[in-house]
């Protein structure tokens, strides 16, 4: 129901009003002083409420971080959970302001769902997971298998192509949400559970015996995930992207949530111009100057950002891998802010 | 001086004015068409301001995509279906399961309801009952959850596919479906269809040859020994000619899951019980109704008459019911259509699920596809509805109300 909601205010908004292209949308979050930020429905690590309601993981700490530059206040945040289908509509529609829920960057979603990807949050790659009882050690025995999965993902596409490229048959059972697929997995419908490997590990801690299922060690994708906004509002496309900058640069620069108002008062010219006591960078892309010391102190650099929520520092314990600094063995790379 | 014929006023132009003027005349036409034409102007308007949009927001928009590899793949279709087929062909894999599990659905939701519905009207204490708590349970609890139900509880509670059990050898029932071993056609099969289609054929006229014979000439004709002569014995006779017109391919344990034989996955079984359980609580009030509203006095004559209780029923009592039942039984069953889009909690593909769902994400085409879904859905409660009315008026004609 909620679907056709969706697309019936999608039909109005795009055809009885004249919302275009050149939609302001910084100025109409500052108007309306709260940010729309579309997440899952509860992915631990990237985007989940706990028992009081409060969000967190690494898709929420990004809207945190946007609305840390405009509002200096990490709670002007209206959270929309949606299911994987639900996303784009919601975005397109104009319900939420940027879709930050763990969606895989492609070029088709790029070009034909009038929305842009603004940078990489995580990089990602699609795993499986089975019961260890099936004695199953890699994806390439799955021959013949049953494979729950999440609608509407790249994960289904990629589903398709693996088993079709080495030549194995299998079954797949389409859920509209997660829950229902893991339900259905854990039910013994399927013998194996698809999803993005952090997906994976998350979701295993919200089985009843999370021991009892192993990750098999085949990535059969690429997966980068990040946040999307609408096409042409390039000032709000600058902003949510620059944003994520910012805390990669952080983490680059040492600017960490403790030591952030000690190094607004170095001279080093970099910092500097990155915490904005030199310059009007911030004004340049519409919040003030001081928007890195405003994500740094409440929100933290990237790296705090990933102990907490996915890292070591969090019950998923993922390795930073490919998403630690390129000058550190990751491929974490931002533009330089000058 | 003759007198001439006045010409008669010409009848259409009356009739368009009766018809879209009502009683304000020529005055109301006109404000009729004037309101069709702000309608069709509001259409344009909402198409042309939708589309100009969509293409300043670079959505992608039109029906191109229809060609397009769907890359995705479906775990139950009716025609061959694989990810390298087109988006066109997802929509009519879904459309044939959602007819599928309608058709299916209201055929065992029309037998349940009757069944009910008599237990409910039957002088029998404990009957009577049990049809009153079928009812009064079944139609009080939402439909969601009880697909939730038969999906997650009683299926799930099948054993795996290595411990599944065993009927026969033949048929093995696990939480992955119903495996049946699979008919596979050899070269008796067409003498034999044709024969049995003949048969068929044969049998009905013969029947409709028996019952003028019987209410035109008050003779009796026995036709079963014919029939079974045409369904049983000429097949046989066929078969002994042509030989055996299929083989049947035997399920067996493979891997994670079994090979060869049909499978009727447990989503399906899940969703078709619990609309066909669902929908027949409310068709056995809706019969109930109907009886109830037959006077008393005709299931009073019937006895009257040495008519058993049953052949009262069904010779005297539900034909005329069948008037009051029609309607409301039209309603349910396009209910029962509609409601078949709950699919997508459990996974089973039907149309919703798999094109209003994963085609719909896939391409982010929002207004096409859910405007080609709501035609869909439409047309089939039109259709639908369309079948009732005219077996509705057939009805009352045989009753020459």
């Amino acid at each position: 129901m909620k679907r056709v909601t969706l697309a019936l205010t999608l039909a109005l908004a795009g055809g009885l009003t004249a919302q275009s292209a050149d939609a302001q949308t910084l100025k109409t979050v500052k108007d309306r002083g709260m940010l729309s930020c579309g997440v899952s429905q509860g992915l631990p690590g990237f985007s989940s409420p706990d028992d009081k309601g409060n969000w967190t993981g690494i898709d929420v700490d990004v809207c945190r971080a946007i609305a840390a530059t405009i509002f200096n206040d990490t709670t002007k945040v209206k959270y929309v959970p949606l299911s994987a289908k639900d996303r784009f509509t919601a975005l397109q529609s104009g319900e939420i302001d940027v879709l930050s829920r763990n969606t895989t960057w492609t070029i088709s979603r790029d070009t034909s769902l009038g929305a842009n990807f603004t940078g990489v949050t995580y990089y990602d790659g699609q795993g499986f997971m089975v019961k260890k009882s099936l004695k199953v050690n890699s994806a390439l025995e799955l021959n013949s298998a049953s494979v729950c999965v999440q609608t509407g993902t790249t994960t289904e596409l990629n589903l398709a192509d693996y088993f079709k490229a080495n030549n194995m048959k299998y079954e797949v059972i389409a859920f509209g949400t997660i829950d229902e697929a893991i339900k259905a997995y854990e039910s013994g419908r399927c013998d194996a559970f698809t999803d993005d490997a952090s997906g994976l590990y998350a979701s295993r801690l919200k089985l009843a015996n999370p021991a009892d299922h192993i990750v098999l060690p085949e990535i059969i994708s690429k997966e980068p995930l990040g946040p999307m906004v609408r096409h042409g509002d390039d000032q709000w496309f600058d902003l949510v992207k620059w944003t994520l900058f910012a805390m990669i640069t952080a983490e680059e620069l040492g600017i960490t949530q403790k030591n952030v108002d000690e190094m607004a008062k170095s001279d080093k010219p970099e910092l500097k111009r990155v915490l904005g006591t030199d310059g009007n960078l911030g004004e340049q892309l519409g919040v003030t100057k001081d928007w890195v010391v405003r994500i740094v102190k409440s929100v933290g650099n990237y790296g705090e950002v990933f102990d907490r929520n996915v890292g070591t520092g969090s019950p998923l314990g993922i390795a930073r891998g490919i998403n630690n600094l390129w000058n550190k063995g990751g491929i974490q790379y931002a533009p330089p802010i000058r | 001086m003759s007198i001439e014929p006045r010409n008669p006023p010409r009848q259409y132009v009356l009739k368009l004015k009766r018809a879209l003027g009502g009683k304000a005349g020529w005055n109301g036409v006109a404000v009729q068409i004037a309101f069709a034409a702000i309608l069709a102007w509001i259409a344009y308007e909402i198409v042309a301001n939708a589309s100009a949009n969509l293409e300043t927001q670079h959505i992608a928009a039109g029906f191109g995509f229809l060609t397009n590899n769907a890359g995705f793949d479906v775990s139950q279709s009716l025609i061959s279906y694989s990810g390298s087929d087109t988006y066109m062909r997802v929509f009519v894999v879904g459309l044939l399961n959602t007819l599928l599990v309608s058709v299916i659905g209201i055929v065992f939701a029309t037998v349940i309801g009757f069944v009910v519905a008599l237990c409910r009207l039957s002088p029998n204490w404990l009957l009577s009952r049990v049809g009153g708590i079928y009812v009064e349970t079944i139609r009080n609890l939402p439909l969601l959850f009880q697909i939730l139900f038969w999906y997650l509880a009683v299926l799930a509670a099948l054993p795996g596919p290595r411990q599944s059990i065993s009927i026969l050898g033949a048929a093995f029932l696990n939480n992955r479906g119903m495996i049946v071993p699979r008919p596979i056609g050899e070269a008796g099969l067409e003498p034999f269809l044709a024969i049995l289609g003949l048969g068929i054929v044969a049998s009905l006229a013969l029947r409709i040859y028996a019952r003028r014979a019987l209410f035109q000439r008050g003779q009796m004709i026995h036709i079963w020994p014919y029939v079974l002569t045409f369904l049983v014995g000429l097949p046989l006779i066929t078969m002994a000619i042509f030989g055996l017109p299929f083989t049947l391919e035997l399920p067996q344990l493979k891997g994670f899951n079994f090979a060869g034989g049909t499978r009727v996955i447990p989503e399906f079984v899940a969703l078709t019980v619990a609309l066909s359980t669902y929908t027949a609580a409310f068709i056995a009030e809706i019969v109930r109704a109907g009886i109830l509203s037959v006077h008393k006095g005709q299931m009073e004559a019937g006895s009257s008459l040495g008519l058993s209780r049953g052949a009262t029923l069904r010779l005297i009592v539900v034909p005329q019911a069948m008037r009051v039942i029609v309607p409301p039984l039209t309603n349910q069953y396009l209910n029962l259509t509609k409601n078949s889009s709950l699919a997508v909690a459990i996974g089973y593909p039907d149309l919703v699920s798999v094109w209003a769902g994963t085609a719909l994400s896939q391409t982010g085409q929002a207004i096409e596809i859910i405007a080609t879904t709501m035609a869909v859905y439409l047309l089939i409660s039109l259709v639908t509805s369309a079948i009732m009315s005219v077996y509705g008026w057939r009805l009352n004609r045989s009753l020459g109300a």
